[in-house]
């Protein structure tokens, strides 16, 4: 079964959807005032929005997950590396998984 | 944070500039990848409908809540479902891409709006990154969107062929790979003391969301509580 014309139909719905929603932030922002209100709201999205990313993950993991989130951050502190963060969090939730789980 | 007018060579600098600050977040993209690719598998996406949906619709959050909505006899497909779920799942890009208007010019709303296909949350987030000190261009955050776009096309398509063969991703903790990125990311963002209240409600509010509400919209919550908060306290205190 190669596909069928339902499957292709929810795909292009699917993708239409999408690039209408990614498009239409850039294009709704094009229209918001440069100052004021709009532009701090804007300005503090961002932030607000990496820290919604973060948080359940960290609250619903486990103590793995909280060592390694710990260890990401101050890996992050000493370096300003993005990579050695990541490779270190990665490394440290793997050995404190196998640690808990012993 | 305007843009400066970019010559030729300027592009291909900030293009391959972008892909190569985006190598630690596409690692988190192959390793969610490669486990969609092999959850397809089972769910009965032939390869091409992979193919397909990976490079067509480019969202990953979109298409893992797919997955669960997916039959394998055609007649009872729920496209209307299909696609409904794929537009609220995707909401919180339209915060995402807003905050990347100052990388196009007044008449580059069209080139702007097509580039948009290849963003994903972490190249959103590096772009962002980038901004914040204040390099950041349109060649920038394509760059490492292409790069992003063919390491999904590619892991889902290698995880839908080796199906069972490979193992879970998260047994070598690489699930972890996008926690520690944003992270990070969040703490090389920090710009002072009036971060804090607007942080700490997005991420409160995150969490109760998260708690409350199936599926990806603790993101749009949180996003949308904590940069209101942000701006309220900004005028509060009169720095805006």
């Amino acid at each position: 079964m190669l596909t069928s014309p339902e499957a292709l139909l929810a795909i292009f719905g699917m993708a239409l959807v999408t690039l209408a929603i990614k498009a239409g932030g850039l294009l709704l922002a094009g229209r918001m005032p440069q100052a004021g209100f709009a532009a701090a709201w804007l300005k503090h999205i961002p932030g607000a929005v990496m820290a919604s990313l973060v948080a359940p993950a960290l609250v619903t993991g486990s103590a793995a997950e909280v060592i390694a989130a710990a260890a990401t951050a101050l890996i992050y502190a000493l370096t300003r590396n993005l990579f050695a963060a990541m490779a270190i969090g990665v490394a440290a939730v793997y050995l404190a998984r196998l640690a808990l789980a012993a | 944070m305007t843009q400066a007018t970019s010559l030729p060579h300027q592009f291909s600098d900030q293009f391959f500039a972008g892909a190569r600050a985006c190598v630690p977040v596409v690692i988190s993209v192959a390793a969610y990848g490669i486990v969609w690719g092999v959850l397809a598998r089972g769910t009965g996406l032939s390869l091409l409908e992979v193919m397909l949906m990976s490079a067509l619709v480019f969202a990953g959050s979109a298409q893992f809540v797919a997955l669960d909505l997916w039959t394998t006899t055609p007649a009872s497909l729920p496209i209307g479902p299909l696609i409904v779920a794929a537009l609220i799942v995707n909401l919180r890009y339209l915060l995402l891409t807003a905050t990347l208007r100052p990388l196009y010019g007044p008449g580059e709303q069209l080139k702007g709006a097509l580039t948009m296909a290849i963003v994903s949350d972490e190249t959103w987030a590096m772009t962002i990154a980038e901004m914040r000190k204040g390099h950041g261009t349109a060649a920038f955050l394509l760059g490492g969107g292409v790069l992003a776009y063919f390491c999904w096309l590619a892991t889902t398509v290698i995880g839908h062929t080796l199906g069972s063969f490979i193992d879970n991703p998260a047994r070598y903790g690489l699930d972890f790979a996008f926690t520690a990125t944003f992270l990070a990311l969040l703490l090389g963002m920090w710009k002072g003391k009036a971060d804090l209240l607007p942080w700490l409600t997005a991420a409160l509010a995150a969490i109760v969301a998260a708690r409350l509400i199936e599926g990806s919209w603790y993101i749009l919550v949180g996003g949308l509580v904590g940069s209101f908060v942000g701006a309220v306290s900004d005028k509060v205190r009169h720095v805006d």
